[in-house]
């Protein structure tokens, strides 16, 4: 996902909030993670917003995707430029409205951003990680989620919303602890990778493998592989973006230049665009986060996880009532396999909407504000909401 | 008609529409609502898995009715089907003197913009339950007024009077 943080028009926001985190698993009670590892201690990093009410009965949970983190709305203070992640979506008032919700937005384990990572300390040698941090997977990240929800004394959770590697997350939830979840909203998400997806995947982790600086992953304490990382995202990009959407935002426009230059520096306004994202991701991304996190999505596969290949088999696990949405451009996780998680889910009887939005704007339309996510997100909740009182 | 039966008689109720608005608008008023073509989407759901499947003034679009039909019976226990009657009085009188393709409050399309690909009366329907092999449980013949808030129930020569037909039907026994 990118970083589309606009401050709302409204100034309608949660105001300033205070990034939290937790440290569980110590040893000798290490988590087991799904590759026969254990990991511990492990710390996640959450904001909450909102207040939780007697029964804890509207508990919303916001999943992150790729880059994120748990700072999805609010400012951390008075005079901070940038809002959380989700501001359009997430505050007084708005889709995920705060002042009826109170929401929960974790940190993955595997992240740079205030959770335990490759770039943590290793208990046992005093050092960073590296490579020497176990390959986790999206199970492993909802189940280091689940305990960050029982610390919260929270029961059930009324929704779990994600988009992109957050709706993996949350279809995830959905089968490894049905009974906590009441409804769930995945976003432009799917059941598992395609080969589509995984390759892209795949030129990001090489971009940064083969940056001499990357030396397999132990760069800590010197140069780190920024060249890798920013073509990496640079990659990223290109996926969340489509092709009308590149039409539409550079076209073939120079920047800041009348001719070609006959040279490399970079002629088109979308090489611009790139590059400076590519700059800009590497001020607050770590690369090895970025391979890790990247390997737990492509090995992501439900069919394979909970359906013994049967996709069907897999949601037969699942209770949550569904509000599954795709964008008709993106070609990252494309409708036809939200619609493959919808057919499996109606031929279990579950209770499933489904909306395919028109927008131009690819993969990273869910994360642009939207008065059509934002009705539909606040239609379905207050629904659920209303539902579990009867 | 969903959130009408949702509030007034508390059923769990799946919509199905292909118009990404007007399923938005579903979802808004808290509906479950699927975005997609009844054709295929009642493909997916297994047998009986509903008490009754309604197909509410949608026949008459439908390019293959009798596939749809059987679709709806097997997934549904019953199915109510409604649809504007294209023997109505006016309907032929106007055919009749006019001599161009007929237009009603039911029917208010023009032959080259209207969805309505079917032409059926109440008697073709009938006469098409029994060639495509299900059964008629109840049927109502229904007479709008003016402003189609309501209707009256005709008994006495439906097929001409009649501008709605709605029948409960199921399969052969």
């Amino acid at each position: 996902m990118s970083e589309y943080r606009a401050r709302d028009k409204d100034r309608m926001s949660v105001g300033v909030v205070e990034k939290k985190s937790l440290t569980f698993a110590r040893p000798p009670m290490e988590m087991a993670l799904e590759n026969g590892y254990t990991l511990g201690p492990v710390t996640l990093a959450y904001e909450t917003y909102g207040k939780l009410n007697p029964d804890k009965s509207n508990v919303i949970l916001i999943l992150h995707a790729l880059s994120g983190d748990a700072h999805a709305a609010g400012y951390y203070h008075e005079d901070d430029a940038k809002p959380g992640w989700w501001e359009t979506m997430v505050g007084p008032g708005k889709g995920i409205d705060t002042h009826k919700y109170f929401v929960v937005c974790s940190n993955i384990l595997g992240s740079c951003s205030g959770s335990t990572g490759p770039g943590s300390i290793n208990p046992n040698t005093a050092k960073p990680f590296g490579l020497d941090f176990p390959v986790v997977t999206i199970g492993d990240m909802v189940a280091a989620q689940k305990a960050l929800i029982d610390h919260l004394g929270i029961k059930k959770i009324l929704s779990v919303v994600g988009g992109s590697v957050g709706g993996l997350q949350a279809l995830e939830w959905c089968l490894k602890f049905p009974d906590m979840v009441v409804s769930a909203i995945p976003l432009a998400t799917t059941p598992k990778h395609s080969a589509l997806s995984i390759a892209f995947n795949e030129v990001a982790r090489q971009a940064i493998m083969v940056d001499p600086h990357w030396n397999k992953g132990h760069y800590y304490d010197g140069a780190k592989p920024d060249l890798g990382l920013a073509v990496a995202r640079m990659i990223g990009h290109i996926t969340y973006l489509s092709d009308e959407s590149m039409r539409q935002k550079f076209g073939r426009r120079l920047q800041d230049r009348n001719d070609f230059s006959f040279n490399f520096d970079g002629d088109f306004q979308v090489e611009s665009y790139l590059r400076y994202q590519g700059a800009k991701f590497v001020e607050r991304f770590d690369a090895n986060s970025f391979l890790y996190i990247t390997k737990a999505a492509d090995y992501f596969d439900i069919t394979r996880q909970y359906g013994s290949g049967s996709l069907v088999k897999a949601f037969s696990r699942a209770r949550a009532k569904f509000l599954v949405v795709s964008f008709t451009s993106d070609w990252l996780y494309p409708t036809y396999q939200s619609k493959a998680m919808v057919k499996a889910m109606k031929k279990n009887g579950l209770d499933i909407s489904f909306c395919e939005i028109k927008a131009d704007w690819g993969h990273d339309a869910f994360l642009l504000a939207s008065e059509r996510l934002t009705t539909l997100i606040a239609g379905f909740l207050e629904r659920v909401c209303n539902e579990t009182k009867k | 008609m969903l959130h009408f039966l949702k509030k007034n008689k508390d059923v769990i109720c799946t919509g199905i529409e292909l118009n990404e608005e007007k399923v938005a608008k579903c979802i808004e008023k808290g509906l479950t609502v699927l975005q997609g073509d009844i054709n295929e989407e009642v493909l997916d759901y297994p047998d009986d898995a509903f008490d009754y499947v309604i197909l509410s003034q949608t026949l008459q679009q439908i390019y293959e009715p009798g596939k749809l039909i059987r679709a709806i019976l097997r997934i549904g226990r019953k199915g109510v089907v409604s649809f504007p009657n294209f023997s109505h009085w006016n309907v032929r009188l106007q055919l009749l003197t006019t001599g161009r393709a007929p237009l009603t409050k039911q029917l208010p399309y023009d032959w080259h913009n209207t969805p309505n690909i079917r032409v059926i009366s109440i008697e073709d329907f009938r006469r098409f339950s029994r060639e495509t092999g299900f059964s008629i449980l109840r049927e109502a013949a229904i007479n709008t007024d003016h402003h189609e808030n309501s209707g009256n129930i005709i008994k006495l020569f439906s097929n001409l009077r009649a501008t709605y037909g709605v029948f409960l039907i199921g399969n052969d026994q």
